[in-house]
């Protein structure tokens, strides 16, 4: 007898326990779109906090050093969408990299940004000519160097 | 050469290893006990083969052998010794045969000091070791295999992954992990060779295995932290925990380990909830193995996941294995492994014991649910979704800050029961902490209810659990006449389990501490500063002194010194935050620096540069008693060392 109460007491709080847990995990579900992705949900897209993952699109970076403001577009190859966002780009941050932008769609349809996380590849890369990583500080070393 | 002799070593343990599985039950079933030795010898032989072969690695590693697979992969002849000798944990194969080392190591600690002891449960425990072993072998000749020979042999390597020989910790977090995870397949051996040898029935097993899951537990621990630690200084982003999932991988086992510390001492006073216990054991176990999966499968894209390949389907196999096996060997003991004890009454230390495995376990189910779910939508229904760290904020914290008051409530509460009078008088000193801590949080400007809380049940746990020293010293005082140095020494050494579980308590409520307050009070601002331009952050003020550039054999680095400002605009400090680029990749590795005091730290991290050394961006981030939590994890090592002393005594007294 009393151990059908303690089942029963068991099986209460783990209901009670189980829709508290899926009903937080609807809440806080962030999905992983594409721009394309995005853009297909049209107004059902706006204001919901989304993972938005592409590519850099080359030459769209334009990072204002005095107010912070950082500015690019990430593309999947067929639509691109316009991401703003305050702070110093990441360091390893380049044109045609991946990137994973964490954040919503504004009201201007402009992707506001909350988190930039650049897809960290371990396997080595040849680097272009003219993007070698010391072209960006051997000017630095020269001048300060011994 | 090396490679040869190593897969060699290798190959020959999986043989060992197998006969060691095979010839347990036979000799027990036979009664051919002396056959037992045989298993033994497997042991140790696997541990000799397993070091064979991790010394090869370590050779080929520091001579540059690129002819190893691994070495072709990881090394490189410009990294300094130190990270080219941790470069043995810095990929998958390698840390697989870590593992298998480690292992081994167990494995062979065990028959060693437990085999003389009469009964079956040693030999079935070790044939359980051996069997974890053979799955470990089979990686290490298969998917894992970090001997293959590699033709033409390059002339150097790429070296180690770059966000992994920027710091020393990665000299301390892996090790301790692996000496945590897979410390906890012992208590587990335990729990399996108990089903075997029908020692479930008694409380035996699981007081020999509880010394096991203790160190464990402390090495865990401190790779928890080490870990929160790494991420701190190395990352760049100035936080310690993300509920990122290979940090919830560390963080589960940790929890149902808890949880059995707890609930066997219940087994052990009230002879109560041994089949719960021993399904701890299994979870802790299975939980280490998906921690595993999920790190190094490549599932998750991560530091930790190193390559994508097929060993993630051996995990996967060799999870569902164990649980099916401990399920059916579990089901069809359960009426003789079920226990008879019952609660004493509501107001009682037991009480506040399974009220603390039931929160440590709601917690556990939140997490794995919250760091399983992605994964399975995407297996099912084909969606990219990640879970939301207020998620896990909003599910786990509130019943994380129950487990604190917990913490308070249980050592003021006796075993068995009390009066309701009695029991009010025991638990009214803590609230005179809660008082004083909450009120200082809210003086201080907390406003959240969550952090108040926690900060007023921090005060309330402190006073508990040193009011139990002050009590046991006072009266050993009384009774001994002992000065109260030696009289909280003589209490210490009389029962070092129960005062060394309040050291760690003590612990885990400085890391708390340091937790609420950091997340409280911390505040980070972003600028770019111009030589001689100042930056203040929440009191503290910072002025850039220069940018610089160094060449180093394996890396250039970019620094930019801050001088940090006193009240008088006096300087009392620099802080140097650099970016490394290594010759190995296009990518720099952020190099935040920190100054730390008592108070907590001034963080700073370069974010971005001008070639020509005009300016540069920094992030300056004010952390309140950060640093109390790595000095909170080192008191609750403590006390589990402390703990560790306990002797048989009263162990051998209740093991019926």
């Amino acid at each position: 007898m009393k151990r059908n109460r303690v089942i029963a007491a068991l099986v209460v709080m783990a209901g009670v326990f189980g829709w508290l847990l899926f009903g937080g995990l609807e809440k806080n579900v962030v999905f992983f779109l594409t721009p394309k992705e995005l853009l297909a949900k049209g107004t059902d897209g706006v204001g919901v906090a989304v993972r938005l993952g592409g590519q850099v699109k080359p030459g769209s970076v334009q990072w204002d050093a005095k107010t912070l403001d950082l500015r690019f577009t990430v593309t999947d190859g067929a639509r691109e969408m316009a991401v703003r966002s305050t702070g110093a780009p990441p360091q390893m941050f380049r044109d045609g990299m991946g990137v994973i932008v964490e954040g919503r769609v504004g009201a201007g349809g402009v992707f506001e940004a909350t988190n930039l996380m650049v897809k960290h590849s371990n396997e080595y890369r040849a680097p272009k000519p003219g993007e070698e990583a010391h072209e960006k500080y051997k000017t630095l070393i020269k001048q300060t160097g011994p | 050469m090396t490679g040869l002799l190593a897969q060699g070593a290798l190959l020959v343990s999986v043989v060992v290893v197998a006969l060691g599985v095979v010839v347990t039950p036979v000799a027990i079933r036979t009664g051919r006990r002396e056959w037992l030795q045989l298993s033994y010898g497997a042991v140790y032989t696997n541990f000799l083969l397993v070091s064979i072969a991790t010394g090869a690695m370590l050779v080929a590693l520091v001579t540059h052998d690129f002819s190893v697979s691994y070495v072709a992969a990881v090394g490189s002849r410009s990294t300094p010794l130190l990270f080219t000798i941790i470069s043995l944990w810095g990929a998958l194969e390698g840390s697989i045969l870590f593992w298998a080392w480690v292992l081994a190591l167990y494995a062979a600690a065990v028959v060693w000091l437990h085999q003389r002891r009469p009964g079956n449960l040693v030999p079935y425990a070790a044939m359980t070791l051996l069997a974890v072993s053979a799955f470990f072998a089979i990686l290490l000749v298969g998917p894992a295999n970090p001997f293959l020979p590699v033709s033409p042999v390059p002339a150097d390597g790429p070296g180690p992954n770059t966000l992994l020989q920027n710091h020393i910790l990665m000299a301390v977090h892996p090790p301790l992990l692996y000496l945590g995870y897979v410390g906890m397949s012992v208590p587990f051996a335990f729990a399996a060779g108990a089903i075997f040898s029908g020692e479930a029935a008694t409380n035996d097993w699981a007081i020999l295995s509880r010394r096991w899951m203790l160190g464990s537990w402390a090495f865990l621990s401190a790779a928890i932290i080490a870990g929160m630690w790494w991420s701190y200084e190395v990352l760049g982003w100035g936080g310690y925990w993300a509920w990122d999932p290979v940090e919830n991988a560390s963080f589960l086992p940790w929890l149902t380990a808890t949880a059995y510390l707890h609930s066997v001492m219940v087994q052990e006073r009230r002879n109560m909830l041994r089949l719960w216990t021993l399904n701890l054991c299994v979870a802790t176990f299975v939980l280490t193995i998906l921690g595993t999966f999920l790190t190094r499968s490549g599932i998750l894209s991560s530091v930790h996941a190193f390559t994508t390949g097929t060993i993630g389907y051996y995990f996967l196999g060799f999870i569902a294995l164990v649980l099916l096996a401990t399920l059916v060997l579990v089901a069809g003991n359960s009426d003789k492994i079920r226990t008879a004890g019952t609660l004493g009454g509501a107001a009682s230390r037991e009480t506040v014991f399974l009220l603390n495995n039931l929160f440590l376990t709601a917690v556990m189910l939140t997490v794995l649910v919250g760091t399983l779910y992605p994964l399975v939508a995407e297996a099912v229904r084909g969606v990219k979704v990640s879970v939301g760290e207020p998620f896990f904020n909003r599910m786990a914290v509130p019943a994380m800050v129950a487990l604190v008051f917990l913490m308070g409530v249980g050592p003021a509460l006796p075993w068995g029961s009390t009066s309701w009078a009695d029991a009010r008088k025991r638990l009214m000193p803590g609230v005179i902490g809660a008082v004083l801590l909450g009120a200082i949080a809210l003086v201080a400007g907390a406003r959240a209810p969550w952090a108040i809380i926690a900060f007023a049940f921090v005060g309330y746990a402190v006073v508990g659990n040193l009011r139990e020293y002050w009590i046991a010293m006072r009266a050993r005082h009384a009774a001994h006449g002992e000065n109260y140095v030696r009289a909280l020494a003589g209490v210490m050494s009389a029962n070092p389990r129960r005062y060394g579980g309040y050291v760690a308590h003590v612990g885990i409520l400085i890391v708390t501490l340091g937790i609420a307050a950091s997340a409280t009070w911390r505040t980070e601002r972003e600028a770019t500063l111009v030589p001689g331009e100042r930056l203040t952050v929440s009191g503290h003020t910072v002025r850039l002194k220069d940018v610089w550039g160094r060449e180093e054999p394996q890396r250039s680095v970019i620094g930019a010194t801050l001088e940090v400002l006193g009240a008088d605009s006096s300087v009392i400090g620099t802080i140097t935050p650099r970016m490394n680029y290594y010759r190995v990749s296009d990518q720099p590795v952020p190099t935040p620096d920190v100054r730390s005091s008592l108070k907590g730290d001034l963080y700073a991290n370069l974010m971005a540069f001008e070639q020509s050394g005009r300016n540069a961006t920094v992030k300056v981030i004010v952390e309140p008693l950060v640093p109390w939590i790595w000095f909170g994890g080192g008191v609750v090592v403590l006390g589990a060392a402390i703990g560790m002393f306990q002797r048989g005594r009263r162990l051998a007294a209740s093991a019926r």
